[in-house]
């Protein structure tokens, strides 16, 4: 297993898992969320390629309601 | 008025009124509102999942985003930093370009950081976003942004949320009378009536959240909303009759007994 932050809390997960996997387990559908890996955005096409590493710093993000500030 | 469309970043759109989609009680009201309110433009936030609970409902399954348009914006960002973070994230959720840029300088006025504004619409039209820009009043800054690139100027008509309605006419016709692109007012409607003002102003549109969220009846002021919004532009095309200091009968004096 290695550590990785998950929308700012700590998260294990196996080693070598792909981003796509990781979105499989905490069943999210990839269509709906964007990720940012260690401040860098991850193209959707290549959830599939990138494997997590230690210390990896993921965020994901979707589309909530909003309008001026919350 | 037949056809009075207007255009962002090369889409014509023929709702004037863009609503925020924050604030209501659950989804069901929020799309009833929007509904009601006729937009075609809705506004969302860029937050994290809850990965506790991937199953919760989302925004896009009661607001279909290929009937509105999605507006990400950057509300709550306080630095160019966080702002351009978000919008490149909103970018690669949504797969469009066309943003609202909002860098807020305090919590406790909810003002546009400017300076702040003016770096991040700079990056962000150097990456080819469509920006539409929250900025303050002043209608030399709404220049520069417009001579950056932004294609649409939303000046505040009073604080975000204060529901103060239009307080600053004098600058927004400023504004308004030098742009090339929309401008919009966003921020500061509290009732129809300020929506209606805006728009006798010779804005192309007007930007709202609270001021229909947080009425007694949101689907009710939504309505009341589409209407206002569409009864000032009427009255803008019209023309509205001179000012004057004193009375002017509207009856004939002749033929009085």
């Amino acid at each position: 297993m290695i550590n990785i932050t998950l929308n700012g809390d700590p998260h294990k997960v196996e080693n070598g898992q792909s981003l796509f996997d990781l979105l499989q387990h905490l069943k999210l559908d990839p269509k709906k969320v964007a990720v940012e890996r260690n401040l860098e955005i991850v193209p959707k096409s290549t959830y599939q390629d990138i494997k997590l590493k230690e210390a990896d710093k993921l965020e994901i993000v979707h589309f909530i309601g909003g309008g001026k500030t919350l | 008025m037949n056809n009075d469309s207007f255009n962002i970043a090369g889409t014509d759109f023929s709702s004037r009124l863009i609503v925020g989609t924050g604030k209501y009680k659950d989804f069901e009201e929020t799309a009833r509102a929007v509904e009601a309110s006729g937009a075609e433009i809705v506004t969302v936030a860029v937050r994290r999942v809850n990965i506790m609970d991937p199953n919760q409902p989302m925004l896009v399954d009661y607001l279909d985003p290929k009937k509105y348009t999605y507006l990400p914006n950057t509300a709550g960002c306080f630095t160019a930093d966080d702002a351009i973070r978000t919008l490149r994230l909103a970018r690669e959720a949504g797969g469009w370009n066309l943003v609202k840029l909002e860098v807020l300088g305090d919590q406790k006025t909810l003002y546009p950081n400017m300076v702040e504004t003016l770096h991040a619409a700079e990056v962000l039209l150097k990456e080819d976003f469509d920006v539409m820009v929250y900025c303050s009043d002043d209608p030399i800054m709404a220049q520069k942004l417009e001579e950056m690139g932004c294609c649409a100027i939303m000046p505040l008509g009073a604080p975000i949320g204060s529901g103060l309605g239009i307080q600053n006419p004098v600058q927004i016709r400023l504004i308004v009378e030098q742009a090339k692109v929309p401008v919009l007012v966003d921020a500061g409607v509290g009732t129809a009536s300020d929506a209606a003002v805006a728009m006798e102003l010779g804005c192309d549109g007007v930007l709202m959240n609270t001021a229909i969220a947080e009425a007694k009846d949101p689907i009710a002021m939504a309505t009341a909303m589409n209407f206002a919004v569409q009864a000032g532009r009427a009255a803008y095309f019209a023309g509205r009759m001179p000012k004057k200091l004193y009375a002017d009968p509207s009856s004939p004096l002749g033929g009085l007994i």
